[in-house]
C-alpha cells in the first residue's frame, strides 16, 4: 500500500526542464508512433483477389510482419471498445434494447469465431474491391468477434451493478448523463473491463494469426503478418522459419504485455473500490521509466485539461433538473407487449429463412450426418477437458499452495494462454506424420493446446484463495490423502475450476475448426468432426454448408452451456463460494 | 425571521408488492421545517424514515401528497439541497479534491473557481493535507468528512443527512458531530437548515432542535419533541436525561397497544402471522436475558442504562426487547424492562432446558412458527417447500421482507428443534438430516 501525498494540484510549479529519462521516453514514444503509421500505410495498398501477395520467409522481414499483426490487434481492440461502450451502456439503460442485445450477444458468443470469419470474408472483399482493405477488415473483424461479446457483457453487468449510493450521489449533485458515464460508470467498470479485455486478447492472437492466411472459395489470401509467414513455412516445410515465427511471437506478446497492459493494469489499480491485500502487484518497466520523466507530469497536466473539457463541456440534456414525472404504465404495458411480439416474429422469420437457405441444397440426411460430426467433436472436447483437469488440477493446487511459486507461475501461465497455439501445430503435425500416428486421436490435443492454460490459471488462483487456516485446520485434524482432496481442496477450488473449464471448453470448440484439418507441406491430415466439416467448406466456399455447420456447432455449444456448464456454475456460486 | 424551507403535505409512499397489492411504507406524513433549525427524524430501522428523506431529496417520488421546497413542489433533486450518505458514497477513483469538486463540475463552475472553493471547503472541514488521497486510503471518519465537504462546497440551502454517523465508531462519530456543531453554531456551514435521519436516541438529542419520532408499519409521525437545551449539550444534565427516558418510553411502547404508556405493567403483544419479526440472533437474546438475571441487576432495569452498559446499538436493543416481549420473557414499561417469571426460568435453565422453554414459547406466541409446525405435522411426508410459506407471507410483506422473516423463524425453529431445514433443496421438514 503506497501512501503518497504528493499534491497533484501544485505540481504545475515544478518539473520544467526535461531530464535524461525524458529522452529515453521520447525515443520510445516516437518509435511506436512511427511504426504504427508505417503499418497503416501498408494496409491500404491495392490488391486483387487472385494475385498472391508476396510473403517472404526471410527472417529479417519478421519484425515487420509482427508489427502488422499487432496493428490489426490494436484496431480490433479500439473497435471492440467502442462497441462495448455504445451497446453495453445502451443495454444497461434501456429495457427494450436489453431484450434484443443481451440474448443476441449471448448467442453470438457461442458461435465459433472462425465461422464468423468464413461468412464475413467474401462481403468484406467485395466491399473494398481492389484494395487490401477488404481482407484486412476481415482479419480485424476476427479480432473484434473474439473480444467484443465478452467485453460488452462484462461492461453491461458492471454498469448495472453501480452501487445505489453512487447513483444517488450523482443525482443529488446533478451530474448530466454524459458526466455520469465518464465519472461513474466507466471508472467503476474499469478493472473488470481491463481484465476482460486482457483475457479476450489472448484468444485474439489465436484468431488473428489464423485469419491472416485464409483460403476462400479456392483463393489463397495472405495478408502480411505472422500468420501468413507461418502458413507459408508450413507449405514449404521450413522448420527454421516455423521456429523463427514462434520466437517472434513470444517477443511480440511480451512487449504487448509490457507496453500496453502492464501500464494499464497499474493505472487501473486506483479504480478498485477497496484495497485488497494478497494481490500480485503488477510491475511495469515502462511505467517505471515514464515515472522518472518530467514529461509525464507535463502529459498528465494535459490529460487533466483535456479530460475537463471532454467531460464537462458537452452539455447533454439530462442536466435539466426538473424532469416531468408522469405515470405511463398503461402505455408501457402496451409497448412492452408489441415489442415482444415483434421480437418473436423476427426470430421466427430469421430461423425459417436460415433453415430454408440451408435445406435449399442440403438433404436431411446430410443434416443428420453433420449432427453426428458434431457429436464426434463434442466427445473430443469433453475427453480433453477431463484429461486436462486430471493433469492440471493437481499441478495447479501444488503451485497455488506455495505463494512464492504462484507469484512466478501466474504471469507465466497467463503468457502461455496468450500465445497463439496454432503456431505450435506444425510441431505436432510433424510428429504425427513422422511416427504414423492415428490422425483421429492425435490431432485432438491440438484443440486444447491453447485453452488448457485457463484451467491451470484458475486452479492456481483458487488454491491460493483458500484461507491458510483451512489448510492448517485440515492438517490439525490429520485429514490426508483422498479425504483431503474430497473435503478440503476440491470444494475450495470448485468455483475457480468451473470458470476455467468453461473458458477452456469454449476455446476448444473454437479451435476445432483449425485443429481437425492440419497440414505439413503437401500432407494434409483430416480428422472426422464438425470442425473439419466447416473448414472444408470454407475452403471451397459453399455457404449453405458453412451455415449448416456453424448453426449445428452453435446448437451444440448452447446446449452444453445450458445443460452442463450453467448448472455447474450456479452450483459453484451458491454452495462453494468462500 | 424564520421561513419555511421544506413542507410535507400528506405524504404517502407505497411500493408495488404484487400485481394487485401495494405495500404502504409511509402514511400521511405532515411537517414543516424552518430556517435555522436542525431536525432529527428518529425511528427504528425499517420505519420508512430513510425513504422519507429520499422523498424530500427528490430521489424518490411520493405516491401521494406533496413536498414543497421553498414553496415549490419537489420534482427530482432540487438545487439547494445537498445530501450526506450513510455509506459516504464517495467515488473511489477520484481523489479527495476531485470528489469535492464533483458537484461543482456538474454545476458548470469554471476550473479555477472550482479548485478554490473545494480547497476552502476541505480546509473548513479539517481535511487539509489529504487533498490528493484516495478515499480508500482514509479512515471512516475522514471519509465522512469528505462527504460533508462535498455537500457543503455547493453552499446548500438545506443539508440532509442519512444516518451520517452510524457507520463510524463511537469516538470518531462524537468527534465529527462536535466539529459539525461548532461549524453550525459559528455559522460556517453556510446552510439554512439541517435535516438528519437517525436511529440513535442520544445522537438526536445531542444535535437536534426538534425530534420527530417515527413509528413503523407503516411509517408515520408518532410524536414531536422540542429540545431547548443550549449547545454544547451535557448528557448528564437532568433535562437531557428526562428527554432520553421520554423517548425510550415512546419507542418501546408498541403502537398496537392503545396508549399503554398509562397502563401499569404494560400488556404483552399478541402478534399476527405477518408480523415483521425482528432480526435477532438467539445467542444475543440468551446473552441479554442472562445478563438481566444476574444477581447484581435490579428487578426492573432502565433501558438507557442497559444500552450503555452492554454498549448495544439502540436499534439492536429495540429488536431484542421487542422479541422478549412477544415471547413473554420480559415486560417493558416507561423505559424500564423487567424479566417475567418465565424469562427468569429461561435465563437459569441449562442448554437443553433452554431449548425446550424457547420451543414452547415460540410455538405459543409466534403464529408463523406455529403455522409452519402445523403444516409439517399434517403432511404425511412431514416436509414442505419454503416457497409455500413465502407465498403466504407475501400477502402481508414485500418479497424481500418475507424472505427475511422466514429466515428468522427458520433460524429460531432450528435452535428450538421444532423443524429442520435443507438449504440446498429449500425444504422444511420435521426430521434432522441423516
Amino acid at each position: 500500500m503506497s501512501m503518497r501525498y504528493n499534491k497533484v494540484y501544485t505540481q504545475e510549479k515544478f518539473y520544467l526542464a526535461p531530464n535524461r529519462w525524458d529522452f529515453l521516453a521520447l525515443v520510445f514514444i516516437f518509435a511506436i508512433i512511427g511504426l504504427l503509421i508505417w503499418s497503416a500505410s501498408q494496409m491500404a495498398a491495392p490488391y486483387d483477389v487472385g494475385t498472391g501477395l508476396h510473403i517472404s520467409l526471410n527472417p529479417s522481414n519478421l519484425p515487420f510482419y509482427a508489427l502488422q499483426t499487432t496493428f490489426r490487434m490494436l484496431i480490433g481492440l479500439v473497435i471492440s471498445l467502442l462497441f462495448t461502450f455504445i451497446f453495453g451502456t445502451w443495454a444497461a439503460k434501456s429495457k427494450q434494447a436489453e431484450k434484443i442485445i443481451i440474448p443476441l450477444v449471448d448467442i453470438l458468443q457461442s458461435v465459433p469465431i472462425l465461422a464468423f470469419q468464413a461468412i464475413a470474408v467474401v462481403p468484406f472483399i467485395m466491399l473494398f474491391h481492389g484494395s487490401m482493405l477488404g481482407p484486412e477488415c476481415a482479419a480485424i473483424f476476427a479480432v473484434f468477434t473474439s473480444q467484443a461479446w465478452n467485453m460488452m457483457l462484462g461492461f453491461y453487468q458492471t454498469v448495472r451493478n453501480v452501487p445505489d449510493n453512487l447513483k444517488e450521489a450523482a443525482q443529488m449533485y446533478h451530474l448530466s448523463a454524459w458526466q455520469r458515464f465518464w465519472r461513474i460508470e466507466v471508472p467503476f467498470s474499469m478493472p473488470g473491463l481491463l481484465w476482460n479485455t486482457m483475457m479476450s486478447m489472448s484468444a485474439s492472437w489465436f484468431f488473428v494469426v489464423a485469419t491472416e492466411a485464409i483460403t476462400v472459395s479456392g483463393q489463397n489470401i495472405r495478408l502480411p503478418g505472422i500468420g501468413s509467414y507461418i502458413a507459408l513455412a508450413i507449405g514449404q516445410k521450413d522448420m527454421h522459419a516455423v521456429g523463427f515465427a514462434i520466437i517472434t511471437m513470444l517477443i511480440v506478446i511480451l512487449l504487448y504485455d509490457q507496453i500496453l497492459f502492464r501500464p494499464l493494469m497499474q493505472w487501473a489499480e486506483k479504480f478498485k473500490t477497496e484495497e485488497t491485500d494478497n494481490e500480485i502487484e503488477s510491475y511495469s518497466l515502462v511505467i517505471d521509466v515514464l515515472q522518472r520523466t518530467r514529461l509525464l507530469a507535463f502529459v498528465r497536466r494535459g490529460i487533466i485539461r483535456f479530460d475537463d473539457l471532454f467531460v464537462n463541456s458537452i452539455k447533454s440534456g439530462a442536466r435539466a433538473q426538473h424532469k416531468p414525472i408522469f405515470s405511463y404504465q398503461k402505455y408501457q404495458r402496451f409497448f412492452t407487449w408489441s415489442w415482444n411480439i415483434i421480437l418473436i416474429i423476427s426470430v421466427i422469420f430469421a430461423l425459417s429463412f436460415l433453415i430454408f437457405f440451408v435445406l435449399h441444397t442440403v438433404t436431411w440426411n446430410e443434416v443428420a450426418q453433420v449432427f453426428l460430426y458434431g457429436a464426434y467433436t463434442a466427445t473430443r472436447v469433453l475427453v480433453l477437458i477431463v484429461l486436462c483437469s486430471l493433469i492440471w488440477v493437481p499441478v495447479g493446487v501444488w503451485i497455488g499452495r506455495r505463494p512464492g511459486m504462484a507469484q512466478i507461475a501466474q504471469p507465466v501461465v497467463q503468457f502461455l494462454a496468450a500465445f497463439p497455439a496454432n503456431l505450435l501445430f506444425p510441431l505436432v503435425v510433424i510428429a504425427i506424420v513422422t511416427f504414423h500416428l492415428n490422425v483421429e486421436i492425435w490431432t485432438t490435443p491440438l484443440m486444447i493446446l491453447g485453452a488448457q492454460w485457463y484451467i491451470l490459471f484458475n486452479v492456481i488462483a483458487g488454491a491460493a484463495a483458500i484461507p491458510n487456516e483451512l489448510y492448517h485446520a485440515a492438517n490439525n485434524m490429520n485429514v490426508k490423502g483422498w479425504l483431503w482432496w474430497r473435503r478440503v481442496v476440491l470444494p475450495g477450488i470448485f468455483p475457480y475450476y468451473i470458470t476455467g473449464a468453461i473458458t477452456a471448453a469454449g476455446g476448444a470448440w473454437n479451435a476445432s475448426i483449425v485443429a481437425e484439418v492440419v497440414s505439413w507441406g503437401h500432407t494434409t491430415l483430416h480428422a472426422t468432426g464438425l470442425g473439419a466439416y466447416i473448414a472444408e467448406y470454407t475452403r471451397t466456399g459453399d455457404f449453405h454448408r458453412i451455415a449448416l455447420g456453424v448453426g449445428v456447432m452453435s446448437i451444440y455449444v448452447l446446449t452444453f452451456n445450458s445443460i452442463l456448464w450453467r448448472p455447474l456454475y450456479n452450483l459453484a456460486e451458491k454452495r462453494f463460494k468462500i | 425571521m424564520t421561513e419555511v424551507i421544506v413542507e410535507l403535505k400528506n405524504v404517502e409512499k407505497s411500493f408495488k408488492k404484487s400485481e394487485r397489492q401495494d405495500l404502504l411504507v409511509l402514511d400521511n406524513v405532515n411537517f414543516k421545517m424552518h430556517t435555522g433549525e436542525i431536525v432529527a427524524l428518529l425511528g427504528k430501522s425499517g420505519s420508512g424514515k430513510s425513504t422519507l428523506l429520499r422523498i424530500i431529496a427528490g430521489l424518490v417520488n411520493p405516491s401521494n401528497g406533496e413536498v414543497l421546497y421553498r414553496d415549490k413542489p419537489v420534482q427530482g433533486p432540487a438545487r439547494g439541497i445537498a445530501m450526506v450518505f450513510q455509506s459516504f458514497a464517495l467515488m473511489p477513483w477520484l481523489t479527495v479534491l476531485q470528489n469535492v469538486e464533483l458537484g461543482l463540475e456538474a454545476l458548470g463552475v469554471s476550473r479555477d473557481e472550482r479548485r478554490q472553493r473545494a480547497l476552502k471547503a476541505i480546509d473548513t472541514i479539517g481535511l487539509d493535507g489529504f487533498e490528493s488521497a484516495y478515499p480508500k486510503e482514509l479512515s471512516g471518519g475522514m471519509r465522512q468528512r469528505v462527504g460533508f465537504a462535498r455537500a457543503l462546497v455547493v453552499n446548500p440551502d438545506l443539508l440532509i443527512m442519512d444516518e451520517p454517523f452510524s457507520a463510524l465508531d463511537v469516538l470518531t462519530a462524537d468527534n465529527l458531530k462536535s466539529d459539525l456543531m461548532d461549524l453550525w453554531t459559528e455559522h460556517k456551514t453556510g446552510t439554512n437548515g439541517m435535516l438528519l435521519v437517525t436511529h440513535d436516541i442520544e445522537e438526536a438529542i445531542q444535535l437536534a432542535d426538534r425530534i420527530i419520532i417515527f413509528r413503523s408499519d407503516p411509517g408515520s409521525i408518532r410524536a414531536e419533541l422540542h429540545v431547548d437545551i443550549p449547545h454544547p449539550r451535557n448528557d448528564q444534565e437532568p433535562r437531557y436525561r428526562a428527554l432520553v427516558d421520554q423517548i425510550y418510553t415512546l419507542m418501546t411502547t408498541s403502537p398496537d397497544r392503545p396508549e399503554s404508556l398509562l397502563a401499569a405493567g404494560g400488556k404483552a403483544t399478541d402478534i399476527s402471522l405477518g408480523y415483521r419479526l425482528p432480526d435477532v440472533d438467539i445467542s444475543e437474546l440468551i446473552g441479554l436475558v442472562e445478563e438481566m438475571a444476574e444477581p447484581d441487576q435490579e428487578q426492573s432495569i432502565d433501558l438507557p442504562e442497559l444500552v450503555e452498559e452492554l454498549s448495544l446499538d439502540v436499534d439492536n436493543l429495540l429488536a431484542l426487547t421487542d422479541i422478549l416481549e412477544i415471547l413473554r420473557f420480559a415486560n417493558i414499561s416507561k423505559g424500564d424492562i423487567e424479566l417475567t417469571p418465565a424469562g427468569r426460568r429461561f435465563a437459569e435453565a441449562d442448554i437443553l432446558q433452554k431449548k425446550q422453554i424457547f420451543a414452547n414459547h415460540l410455538l405459543r406466541y409466534v403464529p408463523l412458527a406455529r403455522h409452519i409446525r402445523r403444516v409439517l405435522n399434517e403432511r404425511p411426508s412431514h416436509r414442505a417447500s419454503e416457497g409455500r410459506f413465502l407465498g403466504e407471507l407475501e400477502d402481508f410483506l414485500s418479497e424481500e421482507e418475507a424472505e427475511r422473516v422466514l429466515k428468522v423463524v427458520i433460524d429460531w425453529g432450528r435452535y428450538a428443534e421444532i423443524l429442520a431445514y435443507d438449504y440446498n433443496a429449500g425444504t422444511l421438514s420435521l426430521d434432522n438430516p441423516e
